[in-house]
């Protein structure tokens, strides 16, 4: 933690309060007066450091009595410390027993990062003040102890958070704390793990009712939001955002290619970009690409630089081992993932290499802040397009990133998943009353506006299942006795523990070398599914042989020198933001691109020539014949998934009309169908309510609910996960939640757990708002370029992988066909 | 099949079985029907099994998979005008499962059982009668066939249900039925089941070389079985 810097040199602070929000605010000055003391053996030792404080670190400390503070701060501003300071100042050098500060960030790397670094002013001070750090990672005699003999400080994790509030002595373990710490706020608030962290800390303020609370953050589009997510009366401080990053485009010999992702054209220029700094981080958007790129950038590294990867899907000890090197100095670039967005601090980093468009200004932002982790000094970084239409991405991205633009989207209201979940952990702590309950949770910002009845229908599933039949009378998992809800059968209680927590692994199979046993990583299991053996494809960096599946291991030989005949594992899929799209689309406006690399400049100009370019007052779409088959493109900018989700709509009304259409394809900018005629009159496709009304019949069928729903159905304890360890072979393996969606599906439509799982469906993977958002920016208004053949916009789109068939009659057929043609093979027929 | 339909022509969603002299469908429910006998075949019914999962772990899976599955059954029953039923093992999930089934389904059940000749073989699951009728048998007869619950590796000629095999088609995994020149094994007929994929070492121990996998699904569809 590069925490505290030398006063002298840097320039005078400023508290900045930037925001407009109906939060109290601070005043630039006039509490540091009254500000608290650090413990006089801790001043000595940053004065004998030759430290001092940074002004928010004063300003922590001047504001330590307020009930909740969200400081922002940039990364290397000594944030974590400043969240720390009340906690010093308040203990002392010799403090009583007890937990005091409860530190938690969504990453263990962090808390055993935070440990190191907090100890050394500690140490160095000769504080008697415990820090320990409590993880899935932490030993069992280790988690025993601390629960009998919980430390000062505690640094943990939401799950294991949750963990610990579910034990009975939860009230004794958390007794006296005084304050709670979220690091890297922004991210928990991403995802569903901050609605779960908010309820908890719910609980402890229950328990607690002088709690305080700090929220710590680097990137923050709407202050006002996140604050209102931390607590019903938040502070905010803002600290000088330092100077703006050092940000450009990579410029390479080779143009990018016109399609696909990974950017190995630009390996050269990398290469080159590497032996000229100390430290290269080099992020990637999935971990196929990530493994893609750093094979060949191995096979190109002729002059032997020290160069490793980094993702989540390799074993720990893998990462582990690159993490060390890293922190040691022996590396001189890491080829990563959103596994290093976010994390521990490596000082020498001193260029970040973004490969593909950002799709997101707010994480660009953050990854860009991986570079330099020094106060006031510029970070570096370049964005390497994957593709021609990634270009323009990147340069909307950097035009975002100097005008301090940050998307993001509105938090929803919190996911009744995770209150089903929070409640049966609440059951699992001891009896509780349901009133009590509801009054706790709706002081938990997500859950403000949530009514008694959707609290009751929760309740209720989780008591009983919820089921329109209540077959299950005798089997309640919760009943009430003398007013209260209690477990009916405690042993319960050890089951619904190990299903705590709300990130839901995709189902992943181990990948080991056969004879050695050395576990090389993970994929995916529908990837492992495709493999038969003599398949070849990347893992760790290193070309391996599929030899089979052994006890849901795959087991791989060594396959030096062949191509990988199979590439990839499928990685997260991140939608391009309303605010890229929009640059992107006020780019096209412009009437030359002199900032545009001459191939793109020109690409686009061609494209003005022969059709034109998308605007954003208008929906274009461009239909030509190609190769046999009629083509439509819809340039709706709407994201991946929401032009995805177009595709489906579209499609089924074209399938109505008796269009013919066979199959499309959709990325971040567009979707291209094609079929057997062509559209004539597109208004009826685009019609609002003629699209909802297909996607209510058509989302109920639909593979994205079904994995959404076995998401919220695990969340919300319907379910238990499958633990890599004890997951169950052969045939009495748990049958699909694909089954239990159908069935749920067909006799009880309204279940609980089926609204959820279309709230969550319509705002996530099919973002539907974001059509609607689409279809209010065109207000009808509709170009149809009917064209000769393929546009030079469009043509990218015929490269695109991941196309996907119009299901109907025809697929029945095609299976017919190729069962016919498997048994021909065989003799058989 | 815009073909077919044209010409008024029905394509059998079955797949029509020759076995030992005897046609049999293979009907892409899951069941078996020989038609020369009016009989339908099903294995691993497993009803109860929510109830049962419900008792021992406190999970509360949708309690409808009996209901799903007997009207499976129903339509089965009614589309085949079966005059013979052979359930083979595994019916209920455990033995206190039919005593716990809603009062609606053991009705629904007893009257799918009236006017029908209905054995119940002995499963693992539910070993031993229970109080609901129809003849209770460890295996069944019937020239040329034998039923069981377990295929025995020496055997020919014989009908089992147990493994619940499954196979991939086209990026999608189904039950299937799965058949060589001695042995015939069903899917499981069950709404809430698991399954073992056919390229499983039990599986292809069990079944010759050139077996053929008949995939369940909207049409019943034969390929050879993957191993």
């Amino acid at each position: 933690m590069e925490i505290l810097r030398q006063g002298k040199g840097a320039p005078p602070g400023r508290i900045v309060a930037r925001s407009r929000v109906p939060v109290s605010l601070i005043a630039a000055s006039g509490y540091l007066g009254r500000m608290m003391t650090l413990p006089p053996a801790l001043s000595r030792w940053f004065a004998a450091k030759g430290w001092t404080l940074h002004p928010h670190q004063q300003e922590m400390l001047a504001r330590a009595a307020d009930p909740a503070t969200l400081l922002i701060a940039p990364t290397g501003g000594g944030k974590t410390l400043a969240g720390f300071l009340p906690t010093l100042a308040e203990l002392g050098e010799t403090p009583p027993a007890g937990l005091h500060t409860l530190y938690v960030s969504p990453l263990k790397a962090l808390t055993a990062d935070i440990r190191r670094n907090l100890g050394t002013p500690i140490d160095g001070a000769g504080l008697k003040i415990r820090v320990e750090d409590r993880t899935g990672d932490t030993s069992y005699t280790q988690r025993r102890r601390q629960r009998a003999d919980p430390p000062h400080i505690l640094l943990t994790t939401p799950e294991s958070l949750a963990l610990l509030l579910s034990y009975e002595d939860a009230p004794r373990i958390f007794q006296g704390l005084q304050r709670v710490v979220i690091d890297e706020i922004h991210a928990l608030a991403e995802s569903k793990r901050g609605d779960q962290l908010v309820l908890q800390i719910a609980r402890l303020q229950s328990l607690n009712p002088g709690l305080r609370r700090i929220g710590l953050s680097a990137t923050v589009e709407n202050p006002a939001a996140l604050a209102r997510f931390l607590a019903p009366r938040t502070t905010i401080l803002a600290a000088d955002p330092g100077p703006d990053p050092d940000i450009s485009m990579l410029e390479t010999d080779e143009a990018p290619p016109w399609s696909g992702g990974g950017g190995r054209y630009a390996i050269p220029a990398i290469l080159n970009q590497i032996a000229r700094h100390r430290t290269t981080l080099i992020f990637h958007n999935t971990r196929a690409q990530a493994e893609l790129f750093f094979h060949d950038l191995w096979l190109a590294n002729t002059e032997d630089l020290p160069i490793g990867i980094h993702h989540g899907s390799l074993s720990r000890e893998q990462r582990e081992r690159v993490e060390q090197a890293m922190t040691a100095g022996a590396l001189r670039a890491v080829v990563c993932t959103g596994s290093l967005d976010l994390g521990i601090d490596w000082g020498d980093v001193d260029l970040v290499i973004q490969v593909g468009a950002p799709r997101n200004v707010k994480r660009l932002v953050q990854r860009i802040g991986r570079a330099n982790h020094r106060y006031n000094a510029p970070s570096k970084a370049l964005l390497v397009p994957a593709n021609r239409f990634e270009v323009v991405e990147c340069q909307a991205a950097l035009d975002a990133v100097r005008a301090h633009a940050l998307d993001g989207e509105p938090r929803g209201p919190g996911p009744r998943d995770v209150l089903c979940q929070h409640i049966l952990a609440t059951a699992c702590a001891g009896p509780f009353d349901a009133d009590a309950l509801y009054a706790e949770v709706t002081t938990a910002g997500p859950y403000a506006h949530l009514s008694r009845a959707d609290f009751d229908a929760c309740l209720d599933f989780v008591a009983t299942g919820g089921y329109a039949l209540k077959a299950y009378d005798r089997w309640q998992r919760l009943k009430k006795t003398g007013g209260k809800w209690h477990l009916r059968d405690p042993r319960a209680a050890t089951l619904i523990r190990q299903n705590l927590g709300t990130i839901i692994d995709i189902e992943t199979l181990k990948v080991r070398l056969r004879n050695h046993g050395t576990p090389l990583g993970e994929v995916e299991e529908s990837f492992a599914a495709t493999l038969t053996p003599g398949d070849t494809f990347l893992i760790g960096g290193q070309i391996v042989r599929y030899e089979g599946l052994r006890e849901m291991t795959v087991e791989v030989s060594r396959s030096p020198g062949r191509d990988p005949k199979v590439a990839v594992f499928n990685g997260t899929k991140f939608a391009t933001s309303t605010l890229l799209a929009d640059r992107i689309l006020d780019i096209f406006q412009r009437d030359s691109w002199p900032d545009l690399p001459a191939h793109t400049s020109w690409w686009l100009a061609k494209q003005r020539e022969v059709s034109r370019l998308p605007d954003p007052h208008s929906l274009l779409l461009e239909s030509f014949p190609h190769d046999g088959r009629e083509h439509l493109v819809i340039y709706g900018f709407a994201g991946r998934n929401a032009q995805q989700t177009l595709g489906l709509l579209v499609t089924k009304q074209m399938e109505q009309q008796g269009l013919g259409p066979l199959g499309f394809v959709a990325t971040d900018y567009a979707t291209l169908i094609w079929g057997l005629d062509p559209v004539t009159d597109p208004a009826p496709l685009f019609d609002l309510a003629t699209l909802r009304n297909g996607l209510d019949t058509w989302l109920a069928g639909n593979a994205v609910m079904k994995r959404t729903f076995r998401s919220t159905a695990i969340i919300a304890g319907l379910i238990e996960r499958s633990h890599q360890g004890r997951r169950k072979t052969g045939r009495q393996a748990t049958f699909s939640t694909d089954i239990l969606y159908d069935t749920l599906r067909r006799y009880d439509p309204d279940h609980l757990l089926l609204q959820i799982t279309r709230e969550e469906a319509l705002r996530g993977l099919i973002d539907f708002s974001r059509i609607e958002a689409m279809l209010a920016r065109i207000q009808g208004r509709i170009d149809l370029r009917r064209l000769s053949r393929v546009t030079p916009l469009a043509a990218p789109l015929f490269f695109e992988p991941g196309r996907i068939p119009v299901h109907g009659e025809g697929r029945d057929r095609l299976a017919s066909a190729q069962a016919q043609a498997l048994m021909e093979a065989a003799g058989l027929a | 099949m815009p073909q077919a339909r044209r010409w008024g022509i029905q394509h059998p969603m079955h797949h029509a079985l020759f076995f030992h002299g005897e046609t049999l469908h293979l009907m892409p429910s899951g069941a078996l029907f020989w038609p020369a006998r009016k009989l339908l075949t099903v294995s691993d019914l497993h009803l109860g099994k929510s109830e049962r999962l419900a008792r021992r772990g406190g999970t509360l899976l949708p309690p409808y998979e009996t209901q799903a599955t007997l009207e499976k059954l129903d339509r089965d029953l009614e589309a085949t005008g079966a005059e013979t039923v052979i359930c083979l093992g595994d019916s209920f999930d455990d033995l206190a499962a039919f005593d716990r089934i809603e009062d609606s389904a053991r009705l629904w059940l007893a009257r799918l059982m009236a006017g029908r000749d209905w054995t119940w073989i002995t499963g693992n699951h539910d070993p031993g009668p229970i109080e609901i009728g129809g003849t209770h048998r460890a295996e069944v007869h019937l020239a040329p066939f034998t039923f069981r619950h377990i295929a025995k590796p020496q055997e020919t000629a014989e009908i089992s249900g147990h493994y619940h095999p499954k196979a991939r088609l086209a990026g999608q995994s189904k039950p299937c039925f799965l058949a060589d020149r001695n042995r015939l094994i069903l899917p499981a007929y069950g709404v809430y089941t698991g399954g073992l994929r056919s390229h499983d070492a039990t599986l292809t121990a069990l079944m010759d070389r050139d077996a053929l996998a008949i995939l369940t699904g909207p049409r019943a569809l034969a390929i050879p079985m993957p191993r």
